[in-house]
């Protein structure tokens, strides 16, 4: 029998507010633990939460950003459990009416387009970081109450590769909505993936197996790649998946249980007392959608309609923002679109994943590149030689034509020391002389890689090939 | 010895402004009546002395200096669930032992912009949730005019130590009547103002959809003044309303004419089973009413009987997650475990009374899946056919008229075996709560056995003005509010 997976994804990404969601404590990463808390987020007797107003902007403008419909009235219930993360023993969150409904996305999967459908998006307080040590475990309330929104897909996806995609889609345009920096590694997206598997053309779901608390787009598709096989051989072996929560090994590639459907939750949801309830009006709306900024795809087009450049560069250099702000930056200094290009594509993104540094990391700064694209186009040093700078100022910095001086990079264009080069080269090489002259254009680069040698790169590959020519054609 | 501890706010803000006293000789006869009588009366859970001769010696220091700050100098008496930065807040409970609150609850910092001297904290039922102050945990309180009686509840400390002259004035909470029915059974005025009217930051939650905060005092005058200082917005609590504050203790005049004010009678408060002497006090009262120019029309709330019921679910859902909180990981009580829910049974079994768990178990249940729906979404059906009610109903009337409680002060240790008929006292309190409307309770006689018996009127929202107004035109003619309990 064939089997077929059904997939759906709650993402928690967190806000870039300024201050937590229910209290005016700043969050930041790598703070001293328990230094940004309040009676408020430590849930100290008497204290009230007050909602934060920009988290309910950023929340909207995702679910714009996602196609969404924003709810005019939604409401704030407790989601009740007892863990030290949560310093209530008790979330805010919202259950039956959540500030964005239904949405979705279209993306390509393997060169096929694909829409996923979104359920809701809805707004929550995020947990305090737990820490287990020998005999003990700390509870770091830095991280409690910070905006955090969930945003639920329908089941609709049907593998890892369609996850992944729908991911890497909602990802991107948090970054460009500026909704949340959505790095992963310090949390700010995670994501619980509902997986289930059911005989091909059956109309019922399989039993819903959900994976929790995901950071790395690695694992999340290496988890329901493992999760899908796992049911599936159940299934084949005659057994019964079993409805549950699973946690994600990454070490063994494997997931586990953590709870059954037995031991479930009871979360006993009720209307949040001490909030009233949100209302926004169809001109806070229009308003929103009004400031929401440019998305990658439009960038896209921006590139290569006006800046001319290739479609497939256009699509590297939007992948991620950070990179694609950059490469905006550096074009407020220089007309050359494509040599900037060249250089992101080629020298910055290979030697950011060599050193696994990120672009705002980089010692070359768009206004040195774009320095260096100039000395090329003024001819002053060759493209090989704007590499070698590039390189130069990546790994030590500096300025980029005191580095071609102390290198001795400058180009020779001057005709005596070409002709001498060129000569030598004709001399030393009848074979391509003649083939050039029967005829085989081609045979002609070969010279010119000889006079490049000889000058040490230094030579100016045009005159050199003018010099030739003239030489030659005579 | 000048007995200053039995004047009134008014009384005391004239012999201030005029020089005749001092805050210091205030807080001095105030201690002095505490030292006398709170081993028998049991008020007060903790009081800092040094630091209230402290407050008096600025606030005099302050007028000296010129300030007429309508509170300056007079010493108010904290119910324990109010956090004032640095003292403990028990709420009564053993599971708060040792917690030191670390900042003001919004009506402190108003207390002291004010010039109100802090005094000490008053006793309660744990976590207000009882109707004698015999759910206490920390302390045993007990009514002024009879020791054997109970004070009343949630806020008994607040009431029994004005009655005692042991505070001039003192704040509590209303839930279910948590002010009115302490301010009746000890002879007292008690507000338990609209809901929104007075910020809640700072008071430990209950039921957050109906605890309000409120002044108990010796006169309605008082209460007018404390109230007024009370309230207002606060961007701290999104429940509390912006709204005008009038300035409420202006407002009450000479005057004790009712002419042109139409007082509600809701036959359905006089239920059955009810206390004769009570029924009788407060049908007096109304004729009094009424040979004050007032008018009389019947009206009706017909669903207020479902308010207990409807109170014991709301309040009880909302306090089992307000009370989470309390799990021994950040303050208070700790009893240590082998893993999280270990230490939670175990430090929240050994830190919560039997009041208190019931009411937890009750208000898990009622939210429970499967039960959420045949219990507390029905209560809020229901709650708002009884706010629906009070609405028809102040079409009719400026303020409705009422007893507070069935029956006055009743003997300690007579209710606590059946926690059912604790509950059916709030009958006629807590229909205001649900509704989130105002009312007052101010004495209106008393039984045969000496205990005081109190008078309802209940206001429409925001409506404080007008049962501060009724209320100060009958206290004004009458005698009641002079009586004291010989202790
Ligand atoms: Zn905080």
């Amino acid at each position: 029998m064939k089997y077929e997976a059904t997939i759906g994804l709650e993402t928690h990404v967190m806000q870039k507010t300024n201050t937590k969601m229910f209290c005016s404590c700043k969050y930041e990463y790598g703070a001293e633990p328990n230094t940004h808390v309040c009676p408020t987020c430590l849930g100290y007797p008497g204290a009230l939460p007050v909602m934060n107003e920009k988290a309910i902007e950023l929340i909207c403008k995702a679910g714009l950003l996602l196609g969404c419909e924003i709810n005019p009235y939604s409401k704030w219930d407790r989601k009740n459990y007892f863990y030290p993360d949560m310093a209530k023993n008790y979330q805010i969150t919202q259950a039956d009416e959540p500030l964005c409904l239904g949405g979705e996305v279209t993306v390509e999967v393997e060169g096929e387009m694909k829409t996923f459908t979104l359920e809701r998006i809805h707004q929550e307080e995020n947990a305090a970081k737990n820490t287990h040590v020998a005999g003990a475990s700390l509870v770091d309330y830095n991280r409690a109450g910070t905006a955090l929104m969930e945003i639920v897909s329908d089941p609709c996806m049907s593998s890892a590769s369609d996850a992944l995609a729908y991911m890497t889609h909602v990802k991107q345009v948090m970054q460009y909505g500026g909704i949340s920096n959505c790095d992963q590694e310090k949390g700010q997206m995670r994501s619980d993936v509902n997986v289930s598997v059911k005989p091909v053309g059956q109309k019922e779901l399989g039993a819903k197996v959900e994976i929790k608390n995901m950071n790395s787009f690695a694992f999340i598709q290496d988890a329901i790649e493992y999760e899908i096989d796992r049911q599936i051989s159940v299934l084949e072996s005659g057994g019964t998946v079993v409805q549950e929560t699973r946690g994600y090994n990454p070490d063994r590639g494997e997931t586990f249980t953590q709870r059954t459907k037995e031991n479930a939750h009871d979360y006993r949801y009720f209307p949040e007392p001490d909030l009233m309830p949100v209302k926004v009006s169809k001109e806070q709306v229009e308003q929103w959608r009004s400031e929401l900024p440019e998305m990658p795809a439009q960038r896209r087009v921006r590139y290569v309609e006006q800046l001319g450049l290739p479609e497939y560069d256009a699509g590297v250099l939007t992948a991620s923002m950070d990179v694609s702000d950059w490469f905006e930056e550096t074009m407020k200094h220089t007309k050359n679109a494509k040599a900037v290009s060249n250089f992101i594509m080629g020298e910055m993104l290979r030697l950011l994943s060599e050193q696994g540094l990120s672009i705002a990391d980089s010692k070359v700064t768009p206004q040195k590149l774009a320095e260096i694209i100039a000395l090329i186009d003024a001819k002053a040093i060759s493209t090989g030689g704007g590499k070698q700078i590039f390189e130069t100022i990546f790994n030590e910095g500096g300025d980029p034509a005191a580095i071609m001086e102390a290198k001795g990079l400058a180009q020779v264009s001057d005709d005596s020391a070409l002709e001498g080069w060129a000569d030598e080269a004709i001399a030393n090489n009848p074979k391509p002389v003649e083939e050039y002259k029967a005829g085989n254009p081609a045979s002609i680069n070969f010279l010119m890689g000889q006079v490049m040698k000889a000058s040490r790169g230094k030579a100016n590959p045009g005159a050199v090939m003018q010099m030739l020519k003239q030489k030659l054609d005579a | 010895m000048a007995d200053l501890n039995k004047c009134t706010i008014s009384e005391l803000s004239e012999k201030l402004a005029s020089g005749d006293c001092t805050s210091v000789d205030i807080v001095n006869d105030v201690l002095a009546s505490i030292d006398a009588n709170d081993g028998n009366v049991g008020a007060y859970l903790t009081i800092d002395r040094e630091d209230a001769l402290a407050q008096a010696k600025a606030a005099d220091e302050k007028r000296v200096a010129g300030s007429s700050l309508p509170m300056l100098g007079i010493p108010v008496a904290i119910k324990d669930l109010l956090n004032v930065k640095g003292q403990p807040c028990t709420c009564s409970s053993k599971i708060l032992e040792g917690y030191v609150a670390p900042y003001d609850a919004t009506v402190i910092s108003k207390l002291r912009e004010a010039g109100a001297i802090l005094l000490g904290r008053v006793n309660m039922d744990e976590f207000a949730m009882g109707s004698s102050t015999e759910n206490a945990a920390l302390g045993k309180t007990s009514n002024p005019w009879n020791l054997d009686h109970v004070p009343g509840g949630s806020s008994g400390g607040s009431a029994a130590c004005v009655a005692a002259d042991e505070a001039i004035a003192s704040l509590g909470s209303d839930t279910g009547g948590s002010i009115r029915q302490p301010a009746a059974f000890c002879g007292c005025v008690g507000v338990k103002p609209t809901y929104g009217r007075v910020s809640r930051y700072g008071l430990t939650a209950f039921a957050s959809s109906l605890d309000q905060i409120g002044p108990i005092t010796k006169t309605v005058k008082d209460s007018a003044i404390l109230l007024e200082t009370l309230c207002g917005h606060d961007a701290m609590d999104s429940s509390s309303i912006e709204i005008e504050v009038p300035a409420f203790g202006k407002e009450l005049s000479t005057d004790t004419s009712l002419a042109g004010m139409k007082l509600g009678l809701p036959k359905e408060f006089f239920v059955e089973g009810m206390d004769p002497e009570v029924e009788k006090s407060v049908r007096d009262a109304v004729e009094h009413c009424k040979s004050l120019g007032a008018e009389i029309v019947d009206v009706s709330l017909p669903n207020a009987k479902y308010a207990i019921a409807v109170y014991y679910i709301i309040a009880t859902a909302e306090a089992s997650a307000n009370l989470a909180r309390f799990d021994g990981i950040r303050y208070g009580m700790r009893v240590d475990g082998k893993d999280p829910a270990d230490l939670y049974a175990k430090t929240r079994s050994a830190g919560f009374g039997q009041e208190v768990k019931r009411r937890i178990i009750l208000g898990t249940y009622v939210l429970s899946s499967g039960y959420y729906d045949a219990y507390y979404k029905k209560a809020q059906k229901v709650r708002t056919l009884i706010r629906n009610d009070f609405t028809e109903a102040f079409k009719k009337c400026d303020a409705i008229l009422a007893p507070v409680t069935p029956t006055p002060a009743y003997k300690k240790g007579e209710k606590t075996a059946d926690p059912l008929k604790m509950y059916l006292d709030d009958i006629l309190t807590t229909p205001t709560n649900l509704a989130g409307n105002c009312a007052l309770s101010l004495p209106c006689g008393f039984a045969s056995n000496g205990m005081p018996i109190g008078l309802q009127i209940i206001g429409d929202d925001f409506q404080e003005e007008t049962i501060l107004k009724v209320g100060h035109a009958y206290e004004q003619s009458t005698e009641w509010h002079k009586r004291h309990p010989s202790l």
